[in-house]
């Protein structure tokens, strides 16, 4: 079994393994391969899928009739699918309208459950456990999808991009992950702030924010993956197509096989292969979730569970 | 803001250790008054909470958005059930609750009506069926993951495959099952690769009857990467030295694993399996509902699909809300059960006792 032990030395080389502990039997050959031939199988399982839409997406039609559908050596790369796509037209409003939404409700999200986390991380004080209790008491039941969808319509905000918004923009698991971090912090030099005459907002801003950047990058992430990869509310609050974000114009495109609004000429004509703009709209959907989650995965464990799974 | 006004004497209770396990937060925590004895009279409980107020103010306050977004979009809509007992008629008006206060009450005739209803069973059925396969081919694989990371001690290796494991989790279903679709569908790779070897193509995307176990896979694909994160931080906080002591007492590599590191990952195993049993009629509502059209109902449509094709789909809101309230008091009590029974045998559960 695994140990911390310290680094390797650095002339050794990268793919050298630690040293093991004396009364660690050395692994089997057999052992070995058995490991990495299944670790393997598990990365590829998830990797061949990526590269295919990837690959597909950056080929010309020729290559593609050529193939008989989807490509799996990269032969001559073309953006043709992707300039199409972004060049104005429905795939780059979409695209538009979910980066908006993301951007706006990751903020919002954050700074709700940020203030809300920080609010309730003093032990002892006035009524957090009251507040704790109603926040927690949510994660075991739901109202129901007929009258959340009813309230949404009662409080007007049907076609609006705030019902993307506003019914989800709070996650009690984050704030409670978030509150757990906040408590970890050294209460000393938060009663020493105090002490010199800081409001909760400045503490929060200047001394519990910024050792909290790991758990902040995490709930970041979270909440901007969840609001990039909704499409349930938008289908059920917004019946104006022109206002759809980039998951549900996915849907029309690849699950009904549909071309998107303006590109069916250029498709039927054989200048452009549906296929590689099926696969476009997928890696525009997939790539800013694919480039940032590497960045914020060494955070996943020291940022969510000192909070969430403590002891 | 006063805090300089307010005598604070919490800061011996702050040091308290207060755990917070996954979602039990500090109910238990004793965090109670009693501690301020320099606040006041001991008669004065009313002073103590104005000072209490002026003290904690600052921080009520910051909580407020966030609890006022959970009241009205969580707590609020709870109210929104009694159309189930309802003849609800949505073309009323245009707002919800003016069509709530003037539809007539029909009492428990929704109920009666879906107790009879096959397809209401169905749907039961099929949720059931989903969630067992889930449990048995979905649950052991992220355990079995994180003993394979675990067992990795490559530094690099480890880091390189959690990177690729934890990718698919930050996917939407509409991206997972369009990269299914892609290669599992009826112009999909393996058809693909069939055809040009002179076999039938075929469309596992629209097959009923392996519909379930695709579900099941797809969950794997997306999740189980991710699932071993809680595992791997239980394997971490294992007592190093208890495989040490394991191996000097002549236990091999799999006695230490059955008798050191199985009991450590116990407590999580048992509060995920709590959590799953409490979740069980809740069977990936999305993904499934994606599915639906091209499947068809007959294999693919569970409790949350039925609830939101009566009500969103038909209109029938009150039909649909008594199908949804029943799921939600179901899950309510099998939250309370699975706990239970944790607790009976000796794990710690959802929340304590």
């Amino acid at each position: 079994m695994t140990t911390e032990l310290a680094e390797a030395p650095a002339r050794q080389r990268w793919w050298a393994a630690p040293p093991r502990p004396v009364w660690e039997e050395p692994p089997g050959r057999a052992g070995l391969a058995g490991k990495g031939l299944v670790l393997t199988f598990a990365c590829l399982a998830i990797l061949f899928p990526l590269w295919i839409v990837v690959v597909t997406s950056l080929s010309s039609r020729k290559t593609i009739d050529e193939a008989g559908g989807l490509v799996m050596v990269p032969q001559d790369i073309t953006f043709v699918a992707y300039r199409e796509l972004l060049s104005g037209g429905q795939v780059s409003r979409a695209a538009v309208v979910s980066v908006l939404v993301t951007l706006v409700g990751t903020l919002f999200s954050m700074a709700v459950s940020v203030l809300c986390a920080y609010g309730l991380s003093r032990s002892g004080s006035l009524g957090h456990r009251w507040i704790l209790m109603t926040l927690m008491a949510t994660m075991f039941f739901s109202a129901g999808l007929i009258p959340s969808y009813l309230l949404v319509q009662s409080l007007g905000l049907m076609d609006t991009y705030l019902s993307l918004i506003l019914p989800s923009a709070v996650s009690v698991f984050n704030i409670l992950v978030l509150r757990g971090f906040f408590m970890g912090i050294s209460q000393e030099l938060v009663d020493s702030a105090r002490i010199d005459g800081a409001g909760e907002f400045r503490i929060l801003w200047q001394i519990v924010l910024p050792l909290s950047r790991a758990v902040v990058a995490v709930i970041t992430l979270f909440y901007a993956v969840g609001y990039w990869s909704a499409w349930f509310n938008a289908s059920l609050y917004l019946n104006d197509q022109d206002k759809m974000p980039l998951q549900n114009v996915m849907i029309q495109l690849v699950q009904k096989q549909q071309a998107p609004v303006g590109l069916g000429q250029a498709i039927k004509t054989g200048e452009l292969s549906g296929l590689a703009v099926q696969m476009a709209v997928m890696v525009l959907a997939l790539l800013p979730v694919a480039v940032l989650s590497p960045f914020v995965q060494k955070h996943f464990r020291k940022g969510m569970l000192t909070g969430a799974v403590k002891g | 803001m006063s805090h300089s006004t307010a005598p604070r004497s919490d800061t011996g209770a702050a040091k308290e250790p207060e755990t917070t396990p996954v979602v039990s937060g500090d109910t238990t925590g004793g965090t109670g008054g009693g501690r301020r004895s320099t606040a006041g009279p001991p008669e004065g409980s009313r002073l103590r909470l104005r000072l209490r107020w002026r003290r904690d103010r600052a921080l009520l306050l910051m909580s407020v958005p966030a609890v006022a977004l959970i009241l009205v979009f969580n707590y609020l809509p709870i109210l929104g059930n009694v159309v189930a007992f309802e003849d609800y008629d949505p073309y009323i008006s245009d707002n919800g609750v003016v069509s709530i206060l003037n539809s007539s009450w029909i009492g428990l005739e929704h109920f009666e009506q879906l107790f009879g209803d096959p397809a209401f069973w169905h749907a039961v059925q099929n949720t059931l069926i989903l969630f067992l396969l889930q449990l048995l081919l979905y649950f052991p694989v992220p355990i079995a993951l994180a003993l394979l990371i675990n067992s990795v001690v490559r530094p690099r290796v480890r880091a390189v495959s959690q990177a690729i494991l934890y990718l698919p989790h930050f996917f939407s279903w509409v991206l997972v099952i369009a990269v299914f679709q892609q290669l599992l569908g009826g112009a999909g790779l393996l058809s693909q690769l069939l055809r040009q070897h002179g076999f039938d193509g075929i469309d596992l995307m629209t097959d009923p009857e392996t519909f379930k176990y695709l579900v099941t896979a797809q969950s794997v694909w997306k999740d189980a990467g991710w699932g071993i994160i809680v595992f791997l931080a239980a394997l971490a906080s294992v007592d190093q030295e208890l495989y040490e002591a394991a191996a000097m007492d002549g236990a091999g590599r799999w006695r230490r694993m059955w008798h050191v590191t199985l009991p450590a990952l116990r407590p999580v195993i048992a509060l995920l399996l709590v959590l799953r049993v409490g979740d069980a009629l809740t069977v990936g509502f999305e993904q499934i509902l994606l599915q639906r059209d091209a499947v068809g109902p007959e294999a693919s449509e569970v409790l949350d699909t039925f609830v939101w094709w009566y009500g969103v789909r038909n209109q029938d809101f009150g039909y649909a809300a008594a199908a949804g309230l029943v799921k939600g008091v179901v899950s309510i009590g099998l939250v309370l059960a699975a706990n239970k029974v944790a607790h009976l045998m000796g794990e710690q559960g959802v929340y304590r006792k």
